[in-house]
């Protein structure tokens, strides 16, 4: 029992950390479309390492499985959402930040 | 005369498929730890049957592809492909991490490139793909040409997509479309 709790907790704190990392390119990065980058990608593997430290807590009973489908769910709508929230910035004409300009 | 017979063989086929791919759902979401294990009770069960049927005849026409799709064909190549895919979600949160650390350099350009793929699967995947991999998100995808035009966060990332291109061959060969 010990194992398993240490084992999700690593997870469990692996995922947070990575979520922390995800927060600091939100609040350091120059621009909205490099903001969506921090968020996005750290927030894909964020969820999926603490989701996968509950599944171990949980053991193999049927909480495992919708676990697993809010995992897959996740890894289809993450994108997904990225996506929109980048074309509508693309096509209202936000300006995308250049190299050496001031921060937006 | 035979062709309505197979038209309507493929659709009785595609209800009774999704209706049983609906309930089987429904029993290992909500059915197995609530009302199996009490008393058997018909109108607790009905309501399951009744949901599956009601989501069966609203999306049997897409649920099920049409004949001659080799769908299994597909599936068999897709599972590795989400393998390596997991794998390039680890990477991408590595770059990105390091980015924010000031260990690489934050450099964006917008590019865009054509590719072969048409078939609506084959966008969305390509799409989602380029989303989860390193230091690139898809901004718009027009597909006639199957072209894409792409975020990168700085030169590394968007080469390659531009001149290495082992996506593209990768989401290529599972959908059969290169």
């Amino acid at each position: 029992m010990l194992a398993i709790d240490v084992i999700s907790t690593i997870f469990l704190a692996a995922g947070s950390l990575i979520m922390i990392t995800g927060t600091v390119g939100l609040l350091k990065f120059p621009d909205f479309y490099t903001r969506l980058h921090a968020t996005g990608k750290c927030d894909t593997l964020g969820q999926i390492l603490i989701i996968l430290g509950c599944m171990i807590y949980e053991g193999f009973t049927f909480i495992t499985i919708k676990l697993l489908l809010v995992s897959a769910f996740y890894l289809l709508a993450g994108p997904a959402s990225t996506h929109a929230l980048m074309k509508a910035a693309y096509v209202t004409g936000l300006p995308v930040w250049k190299k050496g300009d001031k921060r937006m | 005369m035979e062709m309505t017979e197979m038209v309507e063989d493929h659709r009785t086929f595609s209800i009774a498929l999704t209706f049983c791919i609906m309930f089987i759902f429904w029993l290992l979401l909500s059915a197995w730890t609530i009302y199996l294990p009490e008393p058997y009770d018909l109108s607790k069960v009905s309501r399951g049957i009744l949901a599956a049927l009601i989501v069966t005849f609203l999306t049997y026409e897409i649920f099920v592809p049409g004949r001659g799709e080799k769908v299994l064909l597909k599936t068999r190549r897709f599972i590795p492909y989400v393998g390596w895919e997991l794998w390039q979600i680890y990477l991408a949160t590595i770059d990105v991490a390091k980015r924010v650390f000031g260990i690489l350099e934050v450099d964006p350009q917008i590019i865009e490139f054509d590719t072969t793929l048409r078939s609506d699967f084959a966008l969305v995947a390509f799409a989602d793909s380029i989303t989860l991999t390193p230091g690139t998100i898809t901004i718009d995808v027009e597909p006639e040409r199957g072209r894409y035009i792409v975020h990168a966060i700085a030169k590394g990332p968007a080469d390659s997509l531009t001149v290495d291109q082992t996506m593209q061959k990768k989401v290529g060969y599972v959908f059969m479309e290169e």
